[in-house]
């Protein structure tokens, strides 16, 4: 396999790998814990690699898992104590374990292939140059891991697939079945820092972020069913990972840094054009309620009248300006809309609901 | 060096010196700006406009070619309030949540920068993009010039918080009576957000871009449990966030070879963990005096209710 | 003369969800109205129209004949308790203090005036002692007497209160009757959510009774009848009734003589 396709099929699995657990993160409002967990494993590297010297012992993992675990309960226990709120014990918790990954670092793993801007930053281009050899075949050792990482996080999500939908969408319910949501918010949290770990020297852990909560972000503006989501997210990182590597070889930039702005870029076109919930989508129909909202509106006013002993002046047209307070031009627009829809008929400035709109007037203010 | 050497130092050695009155007016910018945004529960905006920052930086630069402070700083805060508008939109106006929205404005920004900085340097590795300093800042490279540029935009942005003091007090705390009461409200919080990326984007220089976050929480989280007045709060925390400043500075001058940055974020958050434990009232222990001597007394009344 | 609060066909939607249908009320000056109806009635939403907090599809605000934007400094607001941080470290007598903010306008501080004025205030609710006590520390009843406290410093002709009562005990219930009679004896206007059916007879003089549509508004003795009160809650009137027999059956024979009156109307 040629370094450039090995490259892609890196950029692919890690693009896959983060945005499956990314859905649960957008689903649970937990995107922040995960960058919190991205900074703070650097703390569970170093750690381990103090103990076994060595950057690719799998040992990285379970310090990573366990860093992780530790940055959640710390937050938790913050948070408990009631003194500060969710955002600021997130934000109190990780920049002080990462700032003592750094200093420990610099004072003690000077000369060492540690680096602190590998581990932050990644480098994707590199990665094949690391071989392993795997059932007699020469692979990229990041290619294994991720791999590895990949099948946990599918094999996780698939176990408990039903557990975790229960526990995202009504984790009362969940606590009451015996589901045990805070071990499945746990075990999530595990999954993320394994992920991060697995994605250090490909992408770093910063943008790892961007892989996690952009592509799940998306798809969650274009489906709510979950399965749905968990395809199209995957999906949407996948395409932003491809695309990605071929805008970094354009340009002769960063692949990591490329790939996260591509998830912003599909983000944005999601964000404007989706179907139903896009912005656009929205706006016309949003224009199109308030026409019909309008109409609506005029009939009830008119239905209220009917009888009374203002009724021929609360049915003329320029009484609607002043009464309903309707610009002129609005007024005329809604008056026009409503003789569309058969609500109102109009005779010489003078408005009359038609039976269509009584009935309309009738059955909105029945419901 | 000892003691007296560092003392020294700190006052008339002229890098320490300087590196020290830096950190200490980023200490006290950040600390008071940021007990506003604790209080408006937006610790972690100043996470998601540091991260931000980056691709002004890199833009400011392509564009006018120059590497003065003064252009990468209005770069930086352009971007950081881009993000801003983008955070607040989208949680605003879709079914996502804020979290998500800070996520992401959060990483695509510092991707996109990362993108565009190697571009300009037409080398792929991100590893030698001097991002080193825009990562965990340069504090010892801080010079006066760089000094005075900070001490005159962040007392410029503090001198906007007191002149709007009344009315930032009641857009933290209420912000609908201050509506009826005719005050404009989105007005206000745009600018009070606008003056916590000055502070971010002052600091970004000495700290950098992933401990900038802690220099606006941990003062604030600090401060909060010392008193429950706001001019108090908000003046100790800019006071906690000059001592982490000066402490830190001192302490990775005596240390030789620690970077200043994370160094002034261990000093910030060992306050914030002192205060949360053992500020009279508040903290943690107090609250578990109080709760023992409360059982300790019911047990009483119950011991002696009994016949 | 004017009324004190006029408002015309206003029409407030969500989308296309109306929350408020082509609602008229009117209020002459001096009178203690409650608006009453059932949850998601738009009682809430009603109030922050007025006050120009929620936008609106329809219809016009006036009060004392002028415009809400013109009125300000002659409205008062008393929003519900709930909807504020009272961990904020602020205390007692600084919140009251709020309540001038919008006399004192853009820069000017508060000074001893505006403490005196608070002070006062306090002692009018019965909160007096409590003036220097961090706000996290007071009870439901205590903060919502401080949120009257507040209201009162504003020295307004027309208060807007939003679920006073809701959750607050006893002695805070009867602190803001006696307010609402005092403020009535000023001359004011005070425009209340309620909740209580059981209560409304014995404190307001008026009602408005809302279910997305204005169904009757008026003096509590011509409106606040049983068959209103049907057309309002719907099929939910039964155990209305119910509830209000169970609990508080004075409440029901005091306005059973009101529905006769109210029938031959």
């Amino acid at each position: 396999m040629s370094a450039s396709l090995e490259i892609q099929l890196l950029a692919v699995l890690v693009a896959a790998a983060c945005a499956l657990p990314g859905v649960f993160l957008v689903l649970r409002g937990t995107a922040m814990m995960a960058d919190a967990i991205s900074h703070t494993v650097l703390l569970g590297i170093v750690l381990v690699f103090f103990v076994v010297q060595d950057l690719q012992s799998p040992w990285l993992i379970v310090g990573a898992a366990a860093i992780g675990l530790v940055t959640v309960t710390l937050t938790e226990l913050l948070q408990h104590t009631r003194l500060v709120k969710q955002d600021a014990a997130i934000g109190l918790v990780f920049p002080a374990l990462f700032s003592v990954a750094v200093i420990l670092i610099s004072r003690f793993a000077r000369g060492v292939h540690l680096d602190v801007d590998a581990v932050l930053l990644g480098e994707l281009a590199f990665a094949p140059f690391d071989r392993l050899i795997v059932l007699g075949i020469d692979v990229p050792r990041a290619l294994v891991t991720i791999a590895v990482v990949l099948i946990a996080n599918i094999a996780f999500i698939s176990l408990f697939y039903k557990e975790l939908k229960l526990a995202t969408f009504d984790a009362g319910l969940a606590a009451t079945l015996g589901f045990a949501p805070a071990l499945l918010h746990y075990g999530l949290m595990a999954l993320v820092s394994i992920t991060a770990v697995g994605a250090f020297d490909i992408v770093g852990v910063v943008l790892v972020v961007a892989l996690m909560v952009t592509p799940a972000a998306a798809a969650y503006l274009l489906t709510s069913d979950l399965r749905r989501m968990l395809v199209l997210s995957v999906a949407i990182g996948v395409l932003s990972a491809l695309a990605g590597y071929w805008l970094a070889r354009l340009l002769n930039a960063n692949i990591a840094g490329a790939m996260a702005t591509m998830t912003g870029v599909i983000f944005l076109v999601v964000l404007v054009l989706a179907p139903q919930r896009g912005l656009l989508a929205k706006l016309v129909r949003r224009r199109r309620q308030q026409a019909d909202f309008a109409a609506t509106m005029l009939a009830i006013h008119l239905l209220h009248h009917t009888g009374a002993p203002t009724e021929a002046e609360e049915a003329r047209i320029d009484h609607l300006e002043r009464h309903l307070d309707w610009q002129p031009g609005y007024a005329a627009r809604v008056i026009r809309h409503a003789e569309r829809l058969g609500f109102i008929k109009s005779i010489a400035g003078h408005l009359q609901l038609t039976p269509t709109g009584y009935a309309k007037a009738q059955e909105v203010l029945a419901s | 060096m000892d003691l007296g050497q560092l003392l020294h130092s700190l006052f008339f050695d002229y890098t320490v010196r300087t590196v020290a009155l830096g950190t200490a007016i980023l200490g006290i910018v950040s600390g008071m700006l940021g007990a506003f945004a604790m209080l408006r529960r937006q610790s972690l905006l100043g996470d998601a406009i540091s991260h931000a920052a980056l691709p002004g930086v890199v833009l400011a630069f392509m564009i006018t070619g120059l590497k003065a402070p003064l252009v990468l700083m209005t770069g930086a805060a352009v971007a950081g309030v881009a993000g801003v508008i983008l955070v607040i939109g989208v949680s605003r106006h879709t079914r996502l949540k804020q979290d998500a929205a800070l996520g992401i404005v959060l990483a695509v920004f510092f991707g996109f920068g990362l993108m565009l900085l190697t571009f300009l340097q037409q080398n792929p590795d991100a590893r030698q993009a001097g991002l080193n300093h825009f990562l965990f800042g340069q504090a010892a490279t801080l010079m006066e010039r760089d000094v005075l540029v900070m001490a005159l935009f962040g007392g410029a942005a503090l001198a906007v918080l007191g002149l709007f003091w009344k009315e930032f007090k009641l857009l933290s705390f209420d912000r609908e009576f201050g509506a009826t009461l005719g005050f404009p409200m989105s007005w206000l919080e745009m600018l009070l957000t606008f003056l916590l990326v000055i502070a971010i984007v002052i600091g970004l220089q000495a700290v950098g871009v992933v401990l900038m976050s802690a220099m606006i929480v941990a003062p604030a989280a600090a401060a909060r449990q010392w008193t429950d007045r706001l001019g108090l709060m908000v003046g100790l925390s800019g006071f906690f966030g000059a001592v982490a400043g000066v402490t830190g500075t001192a302490i990775s001058t005596l240390a030789g070879g620690l970077s200043t940055g994370p160094v002034i974020v261990l000093c910030i958050s060992a306050i914030a963990l002192i205060s949360l434990l053992f500020a009279p009232r508040r903290g943690v222990l107090w609250t578990e005096i109080r709760r023992r001597r409360q059982h300790a007394e019911l047990a009483m009344v119950l011991k002696g209710g009994r016949p | 003369m004017n009324p004190a609060l006029e408002v015309t066909d206003l029409t407030v939607a969500y989308h296309d969800k109306p929350v408020l249908w082509d609602v008229d009320v009117t209020a002459p000056a001096g009178i203690l109205m409650a608006i009453v109806g059932p949850n998601g009635a738009g009682k809430t939403t009603l109030m922050k129209a007025i006050l120009g907090l929620t936008p609106v599809a329809a219809g016009s605000v006036r009060i004392d004949g002028k415009s809400y934007t013109q009125q300000r400094q002659r409205v008062g607001y008393v929003p519900q308790r709930g909807s504020v941080d009272w961990d904020f470290p602020t205390n007692v007598v600084d919140v009251v203090t709020m309540g001038r903010y919008g006399a004192l306008g853009w820069f000017r501080r508060p000074g001893r005036r505006e403490v005196d004025l608070a002070m006062h205030a306090l002692e009018q609710v019965g909160m007096h002692d409590f003036a220097q006590r961090q706000i996290s520390q007071l009870s439901g009843g205590q903060q919502q007497r401080v949120f009257l406290a507040r209201a009162i410093v504003q020295d307004a002709d027309i208060y807007f209160m939003d679920e006073p009562f809701q959750g607050v005990d006893a002695t805070t219930e009867r602190t803001i009757v006696t307010l609402l009679k005092q403020l009535r004896g000023d001359g004011k206007t005070v425009v209340v959510v309620h909740h209580d059916l059981q209560t409304v007879a014995e404190y307001f003089d008026w009602v408005t009774l809302l279910n997305v549509q204005c169904i009757a508004s008026g003096p509590v003795g011509q409106v606040f009848t049983e068959e209103n009160l049907r057309r309002t809650y719907g099929g939910r009137i039964a155990f209305v009734e119910r509830d209000a027999l169970a609990t508080g059956g004075m409440a029901l024979r005091s306005f059973a003589p009101a529905a006769t009156a109210g029938g031959a109307d």
